[in-house]
């Protein structure tokens, strides 16, 4: 069985990009919303691609810009200049 | 000729071995064992230390950057919320108890958990672990100012929130906070990461951190809502370290796995024991509510954690002892917890009450095996004595448990109508338990548990001020018939009640 992970965010709008470019980039991930915030699942991993989410934004944006938005993380982090990953083994 | 190139950026990795592994040395003048004395004498052992792994790779410069920028956005929010009177938007002054509670028993948790990470910092040789102490220090303290600052807005309208820290380290049921956390910084190092990094950050403190925050936010608390979430994007960053020192350890020795299953195992049932409080404020405290203490477990202990535990299996570790008797209690903790509280409120710096109908329906329909079966008769029954006059007040101090320190109230796994004890002989005494997770902890370290400062014990022998309750609660520093007693009747209900009804007033 395949485990979920998960990334919690706040509701926000510097959040929303995020939000949408995580949905677009993991089409497994399944969205839950509770009062101001969000709590993604995603069956084994979950990935945030620093190019999508700056194709929302419309500007650059540095991975670690993620720490002003995230609430709550189950997974092994896997950070990159282009990328953020949240897996199981 | 020579053409002018643009200096290339480093990446991500180079700037944080460049900015963490760089910042490290050898001691020369004297042997880093006397440097560094308390990394070895856990029996963890260590054979290298660069092998730590920061998976945020977060270096200080980019540390100071995001932290100033959250700090403007939080005191944005909490300038805004006392400019706009913002505790009139709050659903019920009943929610505030669960932030009198807040302030009192986990704001100074804040704190000594930067005086922990400082302290266990200090004492890694390993610069990567130091690093991330120092960060995780510095957001701790934070934690606890930013959430002072907060609350302080409260403070100036309602009762109970006058004098934290004091009450911190005398009320009864602080006490459980507080050993909690004096029991983690009185161990090495290591055991303190394993057990305020993971069982605390990664296992336990979502389920404080994330539904409740949202309740809050569900409840117009828009401060609490705001520090709530400041605090825990840094514990996204704690968990992730959390993780990481497990990994780290049991990587680097085979020895060490037996080490830190039992620190696992430990620490999770302190951690568990703890979250009695938070149960009760998710299912009592919160007029309006997002999940259940059930629902809040099964998501993040049994989903979240389960995940987590199967991931560490390949290390040869296990799920902590006792995770299935939490199991078993998840429906009956929090009404538990309640049931306490309200017996003791005139001893308690916050109010409480009992579940209206339409909360007695909720509680029925998110606990359908226990609540009509156990708590609502028993919520009748109190009913019936208040109308009668005859409010029910439990005037023996309680027998508490000699980890947790808890009272006796907890029931036995497999029957949730009987009052589990446990007990253990040491040098001719005999002390008391809640359950078999506490009786072990003892067990396992006697002399370290004998030492508790138990406040029932404490007030019997007449180090709390007298022996009358009254003398008590004066050396507690409660304003007796202002912090104490039932909400109803409170003066904080009067101010409350005053505002609703000129609020009715202006709209007519």
């Amino acid at each position: 069985m395949t485990r979920n992970v998960s990334i919690t965010l706040q509701n926000t709008d510097d959040a929303r990009p995020i939000i949408e470019a995580i949905e677009q980039d993991n089409p497994d991930a399944v969205v839950h919303h509770y009062p101001s915030m969000v709590k993604i699942d995603s069956p084994g991993q979950l990935t945030v691609r620093q190019s999508t989410v700056e194709e929302k934004l419309g500007r650059d944006w540095d991975v670690q810009e993620l720490h002003l938005s995230i609430i709550s993380l189950s997974g092994n982090v896997d950070e990159e200049d282009e990328y953020f990953t949240l897996s199981w083994q | 000729m020579s053409v002018a190139t643009k200096a290339r950026k480093l990446g991500l990795k180079q700037r944080y071995a460049l900015m963490t592994r760089g910042l490290g040395w050898e001691t020369t003048y004297q042997p880093m064992d006397t440097v560094f004395p308390y990394d070895t004498y856990e029996g963890i052992k260590i054979h290298d230390w660069d092998a730590w792994e920061d998976p945020f790779r977060l270096t200080m410069d980019a540390y100071w950057k995001y932290q100033s920028e959250k700090e403007r956005k939080l005191y944005a929010v909490i300038d805004s919320f006392a400019q706009n009177n913002g505790h009139l938007g709050i659903t019920d002054a009943r929610y505030v108890n669960a932030i009198k509670l807040f302030l009192t028993g986990v704001s100074p948790l804040e704190y000594q958990a930067h005086r922990g990470f400082a302290h266990a910092g200090r004492h890694f040789r390993g610069v990567g672990p130091r690093i991330a102490c120092q960060m995780q220090s510095i957001d701790e303290l934070r934690h606890a100012q930013t959430q002072v600052h907060a609350m302080s807005h409260y403070n100036k309208y309602f009762d109970g929130f006058h004098d934290k820290t004091h009450m911190h380290d005398r009320v009864w049921y602080l006490s459980v906070p507080k050993s909690f956390f004096d029991d983690a910084m009185t161990a090495g190092p290591f055991e303190f990461l394993t057990a305020i990094s993971f069982s605390f950050e990664y296992v336990l403190t979502n389920l404080l951190f994330v539904p409740f925050m949202s309740g809050a936010a569900y409840n117009g608390d828009m401060a609490t809502v705001t520090f709530g979430f400041s605090a825990q994007s840094d514990e996204a960053r704690h968990m992730t370290l959390g993780l990481e020192v497990i990994k780290f350890m049991l990587e680097q020795d085979e020895g060490n796995t037996p080490i830190v299953q039992r620190w696992m195992d430990k620490w999770f049932w302190r951690g568990y024991r703890l979250l009695a409080l938070v149960a009760m404020m998710m299912d009592y405290m919160l007029p309006k509510r997002i999940m259940s203490w059930q629902e809040a477990w099964e998501m993040y202990f049994e989903e979240a954690g389960g995940a987590l535990f199967e991931d560490l299996s390949r290390y040869g570790i296990r799920p902590p002892k006792y995770h299935e008797v939490a199991a078993k209690e998840k429906d009956r903790i929090s009404h538990e917890a309640w049931g306490i509280f309200y017996n003791y409120t005139h001893a308690a710096a916050f109010h409480t009450w009992l579940p209206n109908e339409d909360e007695m329906a909720w509680l029925s329909a998110k606990y359908p095996k226990t609540f009509d079966k156990i708590y609502r008769p028993r919520y009748e029954q109190w009913a019936k004595m208040k109308a009668e006059g005859k409010r029910f007040y439990n005037n023996t101090l309680p027998q508490l448990c000699t980890t947790c320190q808890i009272p006796m109230g907890f029931t036995e796994p497999d029957d949730p109508t009987t009052i589990c004890f446990r007990s253990s002989e040491y040098r001719g005494e005999r002390y008391h338990f809640c359950s078999d997770g506490c009786k072990d902890i003892f067990d396992y370290e006697p002399e370290k548990y004998i030492q508790s400062w138990l406040p029932v014990h404490q007030i019997y022998q007449g180090n709390c001020g007298g022996a009358e309750l009254g003398q008590v609660l004066d050396w507690y520093h409660i304003n007796q018939g202002a912090d104490n007693l039932d909400y109803d009747g409170s003066p904080d209900q009067q101010l409350w009640d005053k505002w609703m009804s000129d609020r009715k007033k202006a709209a007519s």
